[in-house]
């Protein structure tokens, strides 16, 4: 079926919007990474299943619904019931039953499956309830969690496509971009340059033909926002790039996905292919004489191909090494050809700017971050999942509000924003504003929206270890300071968590990250050293610790402590002596354990299964 | 025509030129190992990095490759400014920790006042300092046999897969353009093996001399259009000839005039 004219699209919109109606209930099973994990596939087969089995009056199998990353992570197996909004969480198949005899014959509720508030330890039936959820505002992912994402129908229904309808008939290239300068949206992938800018940039360009590029190499460890997108509504993707053609006056484009997402491959592919079928992509978009293709490059599964230029290298079939930018992408981008190249989400903004005007968007966050921003909320944090706030929201609206404070009420210790070459934020940081401008002063930045929350119990000097080792395996490896560099930078951190480092090292490892910096050819380098000194400018007491006294403090890098039974607390129990993997621990039954210092090697299982909490860390 | 300021002198250069063209035309020497007037600037081994600046910045400057950056009007170039050169520095000093025992890595250290590497050395590391240059000349050649393979730390030039090369055909465009002369080939008797790859060489039908490859003259021989029987003597042998040639040419028109 094509859509051949904007008034089409809009019928189409109320037919499916009557048929979301006539769904008396709707059954809404989180499919996102997080959930997939822990199973929500099976617990989808059993839905189909018993709802086949059991034929119930008044409920159509097309209301049970696969749908993108709900948000709260942590407590998945996700399961909505609609239209009342009701939350099930940690779904296993063997409740699917019970919910449908409670939640979809009846209209009660299966109080063992709600979710319970960590600080009022009540239970919450709708999750509009929930602080996680009530205190967000989402743009980029209002979709997520709401409808089917492999379904155009459900994503028409809310409107969909209808940017893009008003872009096409009312407006012109110009009138779309001066739009998106309005709205102030920045580059939602780390850089945070204005979108508004760079299209207007590209739509100057003389040169043909001008191409758009989805940015969907998302590679932080730990970030997540881009994948749910992607796979949870790819749609408001495709709308977004569509907008973006029309304004630049594109013939292709190209979105890049990273190797280890196939479901986000699989997911896009699908929308594109509907889009074509609907007349929402192709020849002659909309009955209205422009033409746009989409095609999705995959990516090899290099951390550095997230960086414009070498994303570009790779979509073009090279090898994915970044150039100098003297001359800028926009400019000389994909095949040398002026080129927009957005994240993900940047894109999924797109659409409701256009809706609703840059004017509205801008009014949302500060100044000069405005909108909104999504974030991957992980780490020791109690409600880890996938989040969207106002730009501007501070550190502890986001880890106490939304994120319900720190896992077993231990105390804050930092917050990794931007990935790993972003910073570590400290404590006394925690009253910040999250925005662009504010994140960079404080020595970290926005990145593509990873969080990284930990507690006492994670060592400084570990964290830039772990993200430096990163840097190194990811590294291209075409320019010396990043490549030697950051290889000697990891080096030296090591030597520090060893407790074989002096105080003339840390000297070292600062001139060698300021020449770092200046030397190296892309952002990825540039970034590097970040990881190594956010946290040397928040800890350096820590590292002088592990330097000086031989000491890690938040007691994890092994070279520098040793477990001790705390001889008033063990019972004799056993339980370390049969989970020790070196047989280091020995004692009878009732009798107090002892560790072998000399065997042990220190991989903390024995502090780990110690219900008495009898063994220490010193 | 453009006007710029290298070390306070001003000079002149042409629009679309290169900062480092012009910087050596000047004299002055900034070491570039990844760089290659027969291929495209790079900006891999950082060293020809220059600090640049214009009266309107106040006072900010920024650090560029002179390779790859084209001239400006107007432009403020130092090339051995204090950060320069400690840049520079610690570029040699980390390349060292990689090839201790590169002659041409340590001459250049020496030159900057470096004996040994003040950062680990790196057990796997050998002579190469992965700039790049031979696999772009090999693309410039319109070969492409060998590329760079893997990435960081443990990147490396290799053949596909690291076998013989299939399309290599023994021209030694890597080797002999190899900054720090790390690729090893062998002409022994009429046969040439570089890349685990033998090649059999041409013997000069005239004076008997080795020449290129065989493979080597069927590549020119196709992409240029030149007949196989011209490479069957040596350029020595060709020049040779020429000279004979014109030679009777010469004596020819000299008797045709008396």
């Amino acid at each position: 079926m094509r859509i051949d004219s904007p008034q089409r699209l809009q019928e189409l919109q109320k037919e499916y919007v009557a048929r979301e109606k006539s769904f008396a209930k709707k059954v809404l099973v989180c499919c996102g990474p997080g959930c997939l994990a822990s199973g929500a596939a099976q617990i989808v087969e059993e839905f189909k299943k018993l709802l086949k089995k059991k034929r119930i009056k008044k409920f159509s199998v097309e209301a049970l619904k696969e749908t993108g990353c709900h948000g709260l992570c942590q407590q998945g197996p996700l399961v909505v019931i609609e239209p009342k909004g009701i939350f099930y969480t940690k779904v296993k198949p063997k409740h699917v039953e019970e919910i449908i005899e409670t939640s979809i014959r009846k209209d009660e509720v299966v109080t063992d499956l709600l979710y319970t508030d960590p600080k009022t330890g009540q239970t919450i039936e709708r999750y509009a309830d929930i602080d996680f959820y009530s205190r967000q505002h989402r743009i980029a992912l209002r979709n997520l969690g709401k409808i089917s994402q492999y379904d155009i129908r459900d994503y028409i229904a809310q409107g969909g496509y209808q940017a893009l309808a008003k872009a096409l008939t009312t407006m012109t290239p110009d009138e779309v971009v001066d739009e998106m300068t309005k709205s102030g949206l920045r580059g939602r992938g780390g850089a945070g340059f204005s979108t508004g800018r760079k299209w207007a940039t590209c739509l100057k360009a003389k040169e043909q033909p001008h191409y758009v590029i989805c940015n969907g190499d998302e590679g932080d460890p730990g970030a997540f926002m881009d994948r749910a997108i992607m796979e949870g509504d790819p749609h408001s993707v495709l709308e977004g790039m569509i907008i973006c053609a029309y304004a630049i006056g594109s013939k292709d484009g190209y979105i890049y996905v990273r190797e280890e997402y196939p479901l986000a491959v699989q997911n896009l592919q699908l929308a594109i292919d509907q889009a074509n079928e609907y007349g929402l992509l192709g020849e002659n978009i909309l009955g209205n004489g422009f033409s746009f293709n989409i095609k999705v490059s995959r990516g090899g599964g290099a951390f550095v191909c997230g960086e414009s230029s070498a994303l570009m290298k790779s979509v073009a079939g090279e090898v994915g090494e970044p150039r100098a930018k003297y001359v800028r992408s926009v400019l000389k981008g994909l095949f040398d050809k002026p080129t927009v190249l957005n994240n993900v989400e940047s894109l999924a903004n797109v659409p409701v700017i256009i809706s609703e005007g840059g004017e509205q968007f801008a009014s949302l966050g500060t100044p000069k971050s405005t909108g909104t921003k999504a974030f991957s909320l992980v780490g020791k944090v109690c409600n880890t999942g996938l989040i969207e706030v106002p730009m501007g929201t501070t550190l502890r609206e986001i880890i106490y509000d939304i994120g319900g404070g720190i896992q077993n009420d231990r105390p804050f210790k930092a917050v990794q924003t931007g990935g790993p070459s972003g910073g570590c934020l400290p404590e006394s940081k925690i009253n910040l504003p999250v925005d662009f401008d504010s994140l960079t002063e404080a020595g970290s930045m926005m990145g593509s929206g990873g969080m990284i929350v930990v507690d006492d119990r994670t060592c400084v000097v570990d964290l830039a270890k772990y993200f430096l080792s990163f840097l190194v395996e990811e590294s291209c490896g075409k320019c010396t300071p990043c490549r030697e560099g950051l290889y000697q930078l990891h080096r030296l951190a090591v030597k520090i968590s060893e407790g074989e480092a002096t105080e003339a090292d840390l000297d070292k490892m600062e001139k060698l990250s300021e020449m770092i910096i200046i030397g190296s050819l892309c952002g990825l380098g540039k970034s590097g050293p970040n990881p190594f000194l956010s946290t040397i400018r928040y800890f350096r007491d820590e590292y002088l610790a592990h330097i000086k006294d031989k000491r890690c403090p938040a007691g994890v890098c092994r070279a520098l402590i040793r477990y001790e039974v705390i001889t008033d607390k063990c019972d004799g129990c056993m339980a370390c002596i049969s989970t020790c993997a070196v047989h280091a621990i020995t004692g009878k039954k009732g009798e107090v354990h002892v560790i072998d210092q000399d065997k042990c090697d220190k991989c903390g299982a024995c502090y780990a299964i110690c219900t008495r909490h009898a063994i220490e860390v010193i | 025509m453009v006007h710029l300021t290298i070390n306070g002198k001003v000079v002149q250069a042409t629009e679309g030129e290169m900062l480092l063209a012009v910087i050596r035309r000047e004299g002055i020497e900034i070491p570039a190992l990844c760089h290659h007037e027969a291929v495209e600037p790079f900006g891999a081994c950082r060293l020809c990095t220059v600090e640049i600046t214009k009266e309107e910045w106040d006072g900010w400057s920024n650090f560029v490759t002179s390779c790859l950056y084209p001239v400006e009007d107007n432009l403020i170039v130092s090339t051995h400014s204090p950060t320069v050169i400690e840049l520079r520095k610690t570029l040699i000093d980390l390349q060292l920790a990689r090839s201790p025992n590169s002659p041409e890595i340590r001459q250049l250290a020496e030159e900057y006042g470096i004996t040994k590497t003040s950062y680990e050395e790196i057990p796997e590391g050998d002579n190469c300092i992965l700039c790049g240059l031979c696999t772009r000349i090999c693309d410039q050649m319109g070969f492409a046999a060998i590329s760079t393979v893997g990435r960081g730390h443990g990147k490396k030039v290799a053949p596909p897969l690291d076998e013989a090369p299939p399309d290599c055909v023994g021209c030694l465009a890597c080797a002999l353009n190899c900054p720090t002369n790390v690729i090893e080939f062998t002409d022994e008797g009429n046969i040439r093996t570089i890349w685990k790859k033998q090649f059999e060489l041409i013997t000069c039908t005239k004076c008997g001399k080795k020449t290129i490859t065989k493979d080597f003259a069927k590549a020119l021989s196709e992409s240029r259009n030149i007949p196989m029987s011209y490479f069957e003597i040596c350029d020595e042998c060709h020049r040779k000839e020429l000279a004979q040639t014109m030679g009777r040419i010469v004596s020819w028109s000299r008797e045709a005039v008396s």
